[in-house]
């Protein structure tokens, strides 16, 4: 019955694993978008002219699912206005020019934690959103209301992306953290059982985590494959408790709660400073990266600034891309900026670039064989080609997760990640108008 | 700074592409190609470089009066060619290759869309289309002739109507079946080479083994039940995957992606309903021969097969 879950052998290129994350010069100025999570986009309550100092409240959550934006530098805010996000919609954007100074906002001091309510205040206060790049407001997801809903919390940790080594050095570099992190857990929402995942091709953090948490018994250090996409929430939690997330079903509702390890190490780290989610350490890395190393950037810093940090290019870059290049979204120019929940920035020359030339599909099935959540991605394409709606239904298309396995894997070069995003959003098109007719 | 290339991830690919598993293809049917000269004498070579060539050139043609891309890169018509000529008698006539081999390309791939495209396999329905049009000649089984190794003369080749191990199964010993020392169509008498290919095959993780294993497994074991009373019953299974076109059906044909299931369950299924007519075919029809035949008919029922077997999505509920 528990059979494993196939993925891909993607190449590591973790060539900044050995690197601790280094702070970058303040930048001159910063745009912060207002949808740097999953949910609404939030309230910006700062206007053109305002002075504003390093972790002051500069937007409000829009919504219930959303989270509050803080200010990265201190400076003077220079416009609220709509930027084209890299999704292509259209959003507000805060820019600040900042005064280099970095004074931090004097009203900051840490939260009084001292049961479940305020801990979730805090961590809502603390503008966290999920940083292993889904960016789900982490507040929302630890409210549980009933927290013996939680059996198990699964730390991701598992930073299956090629390149990408933030989180490695979030479980090196801040082992300790996590430690008090999941004291959090277990004081606030009375967690007992926390499992860490980490792929086998991270020994050092593993080890770090197995004698950070020797004394620790609610926790294990579950070692996972080096087989992408590890990481992948539904395949962790697999993975690591052996449980299935049903199909429309949150994680909660087979009692799992998943946390990204850096997610987990800045709460612990708001609960003792207070200072919100202002900065992040990403990996910059790539085939056009001069020195490829992990960097703390303020969030909002342009793309640009922090590949200047890196020694700029050697190879003028091609594709510029947030994130992983198995899921990584492309950006137009390297204007955009650093956002909350991105661990990486990669630049690829021309040869990586190069965008492959799609052949014949020969139905070799090495998409459904590489498959983590066993789709057909084949059927995909060709329901997607004849419009038939029934057998996209009947494929679960609305499962993928978009990793991009398929892709990777098809010797035809066949854009199958892309015919899955369209046929996806064509589904549930579908699926609101006939629902809408029924009723 | 020049415009950034814009693209839906991943923005990484594997190496694989559909011209290096062609390619693969081809080197594991080298061995045989050479067995079959060996074999059958120069001749065995001339036929398979006819096939190849006229499987290129009238896919190239093709392209051409349709206004279509050049599709020939991919090696596939390669592929196809070496496999029909290996489904043929050493003492064919060149012109009948020829025409066997352009409706292998363009009857059975090309005017069903090309590679990808079509629903049974070319090399197979054209041995098939041969047997029907040229009946004689394809039946001509010529005798291993390593005298006369470089006789092109078909009056010279030695071609006593000989009898295939299928239809006389007495005569020939285990190890002869095995090096292909015996009659039969060039490319399906040597097991020793093919089963070096399918090796090949599977450690390139070219093929699985569920189509071959099943096929072959199923033949085997099916042929334990009609041994010849007298014989040793072992021997007879083994002499029945060892004969015929088993084995370069099985390792060769059957698993022709195309034209075959794409889920593991679907795979064993596959290879089992060609055991299974297989068994059939050489026991109980006319015909000694039913390689060709249970590949085709699997060819298709293939979409059902998927169909049937298609991966249960992890987490899905059934649909309404």
């Amino acid at each position: 019955m528990f059979s494993k879950l196939s993925g891909v052998h993607v190449p590591h290129r973790k060539n900044t694993a050995a690197m601790p994350a280094v702070r970058m010069p303040v930048p001159k100025s910063v745009t912060i978008p207002m949808n740097m999570h999953i949910g609404a986009p939030s309230t910006p309550v700062v206007k053109n002219g305002d002075e504003v100092k390093v972790g002051q409240l500069i937007a409000e959550a829009g919504g219930f699912v959303g989270a509050p934006v803080h200010s990265s530098v201190s400076g003077k805010v220079t416009s609220v206005a709509p930027m084209i996000a890299s999704n292509g919609a259209q959003v507000s954007a805060i820019t600040i020019e900042s005064d280099g100074l970095m004074t931090l906002c004097d009203t900051i001091v840490p939260p009084s934690i001292t049961d479940y309510d305020s801990f979730i205040d805090a961590v809502r206060a603390s503008g966290a959103v999920g940083l292993g790049g889904a960016g789900f407001p982490t507040a929302v997801k630890l409210d549980v209301k009933d927290v013996s809903r939680i059996k198990e919390v699964v730390i991701n940790g598992a930073e299956c992306e090629p390149y990408i080594t933030s989180d490695t050095r979030t479980m090196i570099d801040d082992a300790e953290l996590m430690f008090e992190g999941v004291q959090l857990l277990k004081s606030f929402l009375g967690v007992n059982k926390v499992v860490i995942g980490i792929e086998k091709n991270k020994p050092e953090a593993i080890k770090i985590m197995q004698n950070t948490f020797a004394s620790e018994p609610v926790v294990e250090i579950k070692p996972l494959p080096s087989l992408y996409p590890q990481g992948g929430e539904k395949v962790l939690i697999y993975n690591c408790v052996g449980k299935i997330v049903p199909e429309g079903k949150l994680p909660l509702d087979v009692g799992v709660v998943v946390l990204n390890c850096t997610t987990l190490a800045f709460i612990a780290k708001y609960a003792k400073t207070g200072i919100p989610l202002t900065e992040k350490v990403i990996t910059v890395d790539g085939s056009s990266v001069a020195n490829p190393q992990n960097v703390i950037v303020p969030i909002g810093t342009s793309m640009q600034d922090v590949f200047d940090f890196c020694g700029g290019f050697k190879e003028e870059p091609k594709k510029v891309f947030y994130g992983g290049p198995m899921m990584g979204i492309s950006v137009p120019d390297t204007s955009a900026p650093v956002l909350k929940n991105i661990n990486a920035i990669v630049a690829l020359n021309a040869a990586d670039a190069v965008l492959p030339e799609p052949t014949p599909c020969i139905r070799c099935g090495r998409c459904v064989s590489a498959c983590p959540l066993r789709l057909m991605p084949l059927d995909f394409a060709k329901a997607l080609a004849t419009d038939d709606m029934e057998l996209l239904a009947k494929r679960k298309v609305n499962l993928c997760m978009e990793c991009g396995c398929c892709s990777y894997v098809c010797p035809a070069r066949r854009p199958l990640v892309e015919n899955n995003k369209l046929a996806k959003a064509k589904l549930r098109k579908y699926q609101s108008e006939t629902d809408g007719g029924n009723k | 700074m020049d415009k950034l290339i814009l693209s839906v991830s991943p923005h990484l690919r594997g190496k694989t592409t559909t011209t290096l598993i062609m390619l693969d293809v081809i080197i594991a049917l080298i061995p045989t190609v050479i067995a079959s000269s060996l074999i059958f004498g120069i001749r065995a070579a001339l036929l398979i470089a006819v096939c190849v060539a006229a499987c290129v050139l009238s896919e190239f043609i093709f392209n051409l009066i349709c206004k279509k891309p050049n599709s020939i890169g991919d090696l596939s018509a390669v592929v196809t060619g070496i496999i029909l000529a290996f489904n043929l008698p050493v003492s064919l006539p060149i012109w009948q290759a020829v025409v066997g081999s352009v409706f292998a390309i363009v009857v059975v791939k090309m005017l069903f869309g090309g590679l990808g495209m079509n629903f049974a396999n070319p090399a197979l329905t054209a041995r098939i289309f041969m047997f029907i049009t040229f009946g004689a000649a394809m039946s001509q089984y010529g005798e291993p002739n390593p005298g006369s190794f470089f006789s092109l003369d078909l009056a010279a080749t030695d071609l006593v109507a000989s009898s295939t191990p299928l239809a006389d199964n007495s005569a020939f010993g285990l190890m002869d079946l095995f090096l292909g020392n015996h009659g039969g169509c060039i490319g399906e008498t040597c097991a020793l080479t093919l089963l070096l290919g399918g090796i090949y095959l599977l450690v390139r993780r070219v093929i699985s083994y569920h189509i071959p294993v099943a096929f072959l497994g199923g033949l085997f074991i099916l042929s334990l039940f009609v041994a010849p009373s007298g014989a040793n019953i072992l021997t007879f299974a083994l002499s029945q995957i060892l004969s015929g076109g088993a084995m370069l059906g099985a390792i060769f044909m059957a698993t022709d992606y195309v034209t075959s299931p794409c889920t593991k369950l679907g795979k064993l299924i596959f290879g089992l309903g060609c055991a299974v007519i297989t068994f059939l075919i050489r026991n109980w029809a006319s015909a000694t021969e039913g390689v060709s035949f249970s590949i085709l008919i699997m060819n298709i029922l293939t979409p059902h097969i998927n169909n049937f077997t298609a991966t249960k999505p992890l987490g899905g509920i059934k649909a309404k």
